[in-house]
């Protein structure tokens, strides 16, 4: 897919997980859409990814910050996982669509993720076994900055280095907020590149709402060496009153505030 | 029943630890990222210097307590069940409670009433995980009257403490006069033909059930078991001997909590013919508090029906 498709799909998926929320009235929408613009760059342009296809035999990616589910869900779907419509099941009971990432119950969902810091464990996990399996797929993890405070985050990133994983990409969507405030005001990162480095990361920092250059991040080259894509986001990214707020980490759009993001999304209609 | 006022017990928890913050100067608390969600913003907001948010890590957060205790102070660590006493188990158990540490843990959004978040988010073991540790006192409080009495007594007494707070809007159905005394039971109606001991928000639900029985002729005395640890002995058993029949109603696995704890009670000093209502060994799922509560039985209808296979049984 080239570029103009990805933004269009990207506006669509936007636009996807405002309606889900909105019918499932909790979740999270933040985390949701500063996401959106890392996964369908992958799922559309990147990964190795098919309804269809053994999901042994394909590259896979775990969504580590599980709570943002809905940007997920709404990918899955528009790549053909399962109907769209089912989108407004999301968090309702008997639901296949759970309130965070769950591989036995969703299509293409690659790991059951939602408890923090496990997910880049799970996915060393994964480029461990493509490699004694002589496989040449790839693994991807999505990371939150607040969840990488979970010390598991960098036992994983030690692992990555230690058995030199060049299958292996992490993308941390780096919004700068999460639930109690800034980063910096709940618990500060401090240099997070230098500190990946430092582990032995090829780090590439980009905006990760330019799919072009996420696009050549994650094609860069890499030998013996796993890779961090530091992706620099906003979180609500495109609906105006949702951006940089941190009230809208975990808060569901009422009715109004739905049609006005739809409005903004170009997806009302 | 009738009941007008309703309180989620996490919200009277941040007007507790607010309140005892003024009084207890050795308090301080701990967070890891979810202040706004357990309720602990409200002391950080009036007492910021006692107040540390550590981020989300729950490990480390446990462990800082016990640094905390240590030197002196009364910590009060919180986030939710199933990240404070399934991530950071092992801290509790080694460096809390091995140690016997005078840290209380208070962790809010327990049991099956998180609801849509789902089943990665349903601590259903934290009270058999909690129970089972030596030097552990656990306490489940069922209102939002009684929770800050609970908080009160965690932090007056010495030594761990695991409060299990719940989400959602309840029921406030006992008094501020009501007697609170970790480790003794609250008989809240008497009965002759069943002992329900119930714990945490199935205590309401199980008065309501002994109210619906009544009227089809069953006299159930209901128990509100607000301290899993040390469990209330005498009240089991003198019970058992009254009633012959005892049940168990408790949002939590069926494995390891509240029927377990009764269970060993009885098993040894007096075998009574009993049922333990709760999580049947599995996981929970996406869905509002009601629809998860009726789906895995945690309902006064389910208490009634079960009372009456067991009335008819004997
Ligand atoms: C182990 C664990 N602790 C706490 C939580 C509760 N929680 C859910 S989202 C969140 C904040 C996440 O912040 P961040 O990683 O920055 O996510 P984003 O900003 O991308 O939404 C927290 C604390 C959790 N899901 N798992
Ligand atoms: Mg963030």
């Amino acid at each position: 897919m080239d570029i103009n498709g990805l933004q269009e799909i990207s506006r669509i998926v936007r636009g996807d997980v405002i309606r889900m929320l909105g019918e499932a009235q909790s979740g999270h929408p933040g985390g949701s859409l500063s996401c959106v613009d890392i996964l369908t760059t992958l799922y559309f342009a990147e990964m190795d990814n098919q309804p269809g296809q053994n999901p042994t035999e394909r590259d896979r990616c775990i969504l580590s910050k599980g709570h943002a589910a809905p940007a997920l869900y709404s990918v899955l779907a528009r790549k053909g996982y399962f109907p769209v419509e089912e989108l407004l099941t999301l968090r309702k009971f008997g639901s296949r669509l759970q309130g965070h990432p769950d591989m036995k119950k969703t299509p293409g969902v690659d790991a059951s993720t939602g408890s923090l810091g496990q997910g880049s464990s799970i996915a060393v996990g994964l480029a461990l076994g493509e490699k004694l399996k002589k496989g040449t797929h790839k693994i991807y993890a999505i990371v939150g900055d607040g969840e990488i405070q979970e010390g598991q985050f960098w036992e994983a990133m030690m692992s990555a280095n230690h058995y030199k994983l060049d299958n292996l990409t992490i993308i941390l969507d780096h919004n700068g907020l999460q639930i109690d405030g800034t980063n910096d005001a709940v618990m500060t990162l401090g240099n997070i590149r230098k500190k990946l480095e430092a582990f032995g990361a090829m780090v590439i920092e980009v905006d990760g709402h330019d799919h072009q250059a996420l696009i050549e991040a994650y094609r860069t080259p890499v030998k013996e060496q796993f890779k961090f894509i530091l992706a620099q986001t906003v979180k609500g990214k495109g609906v105006s009153f949702m951006e940089n707020q941190v009230g809208w980490h975990g808060k569901a759009p009422n009715g109004a505030e739905v049609r006005q993001a739809l409005i903004e999304l170009g997806c009302s209609k | 029943m009738n009941i007008s006022e309703t309180k989620s017990v996490r919200i009277a928890y941040g007007e507790a630890l607010l309140e005892l913050g003024g009084t207890e100067k050795n308090l301080v608390v701990l967070d890891a990222d979810l202040a706004h969600a357990t309720m602990t913003c409200k002391f950080g907001e009036a007492y910021p210097k006692r107040f540390f948010n550590m981020g989300i890590a729950e490990g480390d957060m446990m462990d800082t307590a016990a640094g905390l205790a240590i030197s002196g102070f009364t910590p009060v660590a919180s986030t939710f069940a199933l990240f404070g006493t399934g991530r950071a188990y092992e801290q509790i158990r080694n460096s809390i409670c091995y140690p016997k540490l005078n840290v209380k843990i208070a962790c809010t959004h327990s049991g099956l009433t998180v609801g849509e978040d789902g089943g990665s988010h349903q601590s259903i073991e934290d009270i058999s995980l909690m129970r089972s540790v030596p030097n552990m006192t656990v306490i489940v409080p069922c209102d939002a009257v009684q929770m800050k009495k609970a908080l009160t007594a965690a932090v007056e007494m010495d030594g761990p403490v695991y409060l299990r707070v719940s989400r959602p809007p309840a029921p406030v159905f006992t008094k501020e006069s009501d007697s609170f005394e970790i480790g003794k039971a609250n008989i809240l109606r008497n009965g002759s033909d069943i002992a329900i001991f119930a714990t945490g928000l199935m205590v309401y639900e199980a008065l309501v059930a002994a109210e619906e029985l009544e009227n089809q002729g069953v006299h159930a005395a209901v128990v509100d078991m607000h301290t899993i640890k040390p469990i209330d002995k005498e009240s089991i058993i003198s019970l058992a001997r009254k009633t012959k029949r005892i049940l168990t109603v408790e949002e939590h696995s069926v494995i390891g909590g509240l029927g377990s704890a009764v269970a060993e009670v009885l098993s040894e000093n007096m075998p009574t013919a009993m049922k333990c209502i709760g999580i049947e060994d599995c996981f929970g799922q996406s869905g509002t508090p009601e629809q998860l509560l009726k789906e895995y039985g945690l309902s006064s209808a389910n208490i009634v029906e079960q009372t009456k296979i067991m009335i008819k049984k004997a």
